[in-house]
């Protein structure tokens, strides 16, 4: 039987490296529909699952692969999927229930063009507001905006011991450039890998009834007689249609992500101190934004840079504490994130767009560096 | 909930009411969420009745049962099981119980859901578990509309039946789903009605004793959604309708058990069992093979 961990250093694309990252983490379960530029992560899938005694299994569209996927949550395995753009939004439906059942999940979406059909072959970030707003109703959950092939790996990984601490999904928003590009990769020894799992019941604890952000969950096949229900529901898992009800369940679930943002929420930060133009980016334009900064620097430009590795829930925190004169914000997208960072933002910002089909270019964001300096 | 006691009887293990006067079937629905939703003389509830008579036959215990239900009437079923039960999205019972079985073969599953949810919006993935003829046993309630959200047209909704959304009479044909079942891959395909409460129970004993994808039509009535609409009458008038229309035929040619408003009669029966590789079967096999490279 095949490790589930390939310790030591490798040269992979950044599909091969989720895989790892997820397997390492300990799923054991892939249900998926094949999606350019998302389908070299099924197809290692189904290479590397059955090895390690998990289940890889192939369904017939994309709300079906998000149901099984959650189907075997509740069957007591670690899940994903992966996919792209069109079926990202087919699965919005069960990502609702995954958020409204406390599920774990993770889902990958290797972002490409949109909308529609769009540019199945090229790279966008334009997912991003979906990310948060996909599935109806008031909702929190984690997404992570890799930039490399070893935070593919890296980010995968964390996200399945989100989902399972949370009990929530967490997205992992990649895209056609990090998920196919080929980097060195680095897979830590088995016994440097820290796991992990869902808070199991306890009977004792359930009965004195003690209030909880994130309950314990029990699985199908335990004894527990569980009741599971996308409806609103009472703390016993029962569907109670009123408002209080509504209130506290949608609190709780809120709360439980937004009120622990200082574990969930990461970022890099590189020259803030003293920076006047700060460059706010994430994914694959974090490395074109890295870029433009160390030229503006060397053209003696006061410029730093802050890379978001946690998109959702929002670092707004971090952006309000900012003591620049101007930020910048490069999308490949028409701007999406940029209006998040303007809602918490304390001085002007301006957007660095793009529709779309290739990576945003450095010398865009050097020319919109170099413009704010000068107006400045 | 009555407090119970394990008896052995026979082959299985019985839940007895330790309550004089309780009804056995106190411990396997969860009594305090009971008034249920339903309608009086709908046919769901006689039809959960059989599902919950044959948990308690069964030899698998009640703790490896699981009940998946989708949206609607039917759909509410999940609820009223006292075991592990899951109320999904609409549609998405199957491929929920698909992923579930898989990750935990020792648990069995019954999808117990309308004809709305699991043959128009989840119609694609109806067929293709019985294609890949996973563990599952489907129980389907056909009240020929749907019922929850006021009686519209479904796609089991014979021609020229009233609806709430075919005011002048249905233009298509429906589904004659133990044909679609059979052809699809099911193996053990049978068709019954609420009334036929005994039948209905061996029936569903009998699919969670096969291996592979099983599928139970259970016609029903729908006073509301249906029988008023259609001069049927009450669920009572319905009932009777079914008794003096049923014909049992398990050799019936299924291509000709298509349901239709009118004289013809209602065939009813056990009409497929058969056996074929079932996906859990073939997985072991393929996994030997990955784990060996």
């Amino acid at each position: 039987m095949s490790k589930a961990v390939l310790t030591g250093e490798f040269f992979l694309s950044g599909g091969a490296a989720c895989v790892e990252g997820a397997i390492a983490a300990g799923c054991r379960f892939y249900a998926g529909y094949p999606i350019t530029p998302s389908s070299e992560i099924a197809e290692r899938m189904s290479r590397r699952l059955p090895q390690v005694g998990g289940h890889y299994l192939q369904m017939e569209d994309e709300p079906g692969s998000l149901a099984a996927v959650l189907g075997a949550s509740w069957g007591h395995c670690q899940v994903m999927t992966a996919t792209s753009g069109p079926g990202f939004s087919l699965m919005q439906e069960n990502l609702g229930l995954a958020v409204m059942t406390e599920t774990p999940c993770v889902i990958v979406d290797v972002q490409r063009g949109g909308p529609s059909t769009g540019l199945p072959t090229l790279t966008s970030q334009a997912d991003m507001m979906q990310a948060k707003w996909g599935s109806h109703g008031d909702y929190e959950l984690i997404a992570y905006a890799p930039q490399s092939p070893q935070e593919m790996f890296d980010l995968t990984f964390k996200a399945f011991n989100m989902a399972e601490k949370f009990r929530t999904p967490v997205l992992v928003m990649s895209d056609k450039i990090v998920s196919q590009m080929v980097e060195r990769v680095l897979i830590p020894a088995e016994k440097q890998i820290k796991r992990v799992e869902r808070r199991r019941p306890d009977r004792a604890a359930q009965a004195n009834g003690a209030e909880v952000l994130v309950p314990p969950m029990a699985c199908a096949g335990e004894g527990f007689a569980i009741h599971v229900t996308g409806l609103t529901h009472d703390e016993r898992g029962y569907p109670a249609i009123n408002v209080e009800t509504q209130q506290r369940l949608i609190g709780r679930l809120r709360g439980k992500i937004l009120q622990n943002g200082a574990e969930i929420i990461e970022y890099e930060e590189r020259d803030l101190e003293g920076a006047r133009i700060v460059v706010v980016a994430y994914g694959s334009t974090a490395r074109s934004a890295l870029l433009a900064c160390r030229l503006a620097r060397q053209r003696g430009l006061e410029v730093g840079l802050l890379r978001l590795i946690t998109v959702w829930p929002f670092p707004a925190e971090r952006i309000k504490a900012l003591r620049a004169e101007a930020l910048i914000v490069p999308e490949c997208n028409q701007g999406q994130m940029v209006r998040e960072v303007e809602r918490f933002a304390t001085c002007p910002v301006r957007p660095v767009s793009q529709a779309g089909g290739e990576l945003l270019a450095p010398e865009s964001i050097l020319k919109a560096i170099e413009e704010v300096a000068q107006i400045g | 909930m009555a407090e119970t006691t394990m008896t052995r009887s026979g082959k299985g293990a019985i839940r007895l009411p330790s309550r004089p006067g309780a009804h056995p079937e106190d411990t396997l629905l969860r009594a305090e969420r009971l008034p249920h939703i339903w309608c009086p003389g709908c046919g769901i509830g006689p039809a959960l009745g059989a599902y919950v008579e044959a948990l308690q036959e069964s030899e698998v215990p009640l703790k490896q049962q699981v009940i998946v239900s989708g949206i609607g009437c039917t759909g509410r079923s999940a609820g009223y099981v006292n075991i592990d039960s899951f109320h999904t999205t609409h549609g998405r019972a199957i491929p929920f119980a698909t992923g579930m079985k898989i990750a935990n073969p020792d648990l069995k599953i019954t999808v117990f859901s309308g004809d709305g949810d699991l043959f128009a919006i989840g119609g694609n993935h109806f067929i293709h578990a019985a294609r890949r003829n996973i563990d599952l046993n489907v129980i389907c309630i056909n009240n020929f509309n749907y019922g929850m959200t006021g009686g519209q047209l479904g796609p089991t909704t014979p021609p020229e039946a009233l609806t709430s959304t075919s005011p002048y009479g249905h233009e298509e044909e429906s589904f004659n789903l133990p044909y679609l079942a059979a052809c699809a891959g099911a193996v053990f395909v049978a068709r019954w009605t609420s009334l036929h409460f005994l039948q209905l129970k061996r029936a569903i004993r009998h699919a969670m004793q096969k291996e592979g994808f099983t599928f139970i039509e259970v016609l029903s009535p729908c006073p509301p959604g249906f029988g008023g609409p259609n001069s049927l009458g009450e669920g009572l008038d319905q009932m009777r309708w079914y008794k003096e229309k049923a014909t049992i035929n398990p050799q019936a040619n299924l291509e000709t058990i298509g349901l239709e408003l009118g004289d013809a009669k209602i065939v009813l029966g056990d009409f497929v069992d058969r056996e074929r590789p079932s996906y859990l079967a073939r997985q072991q096999l393929l996994a030997q093979r990955a784990r060996g490279n």
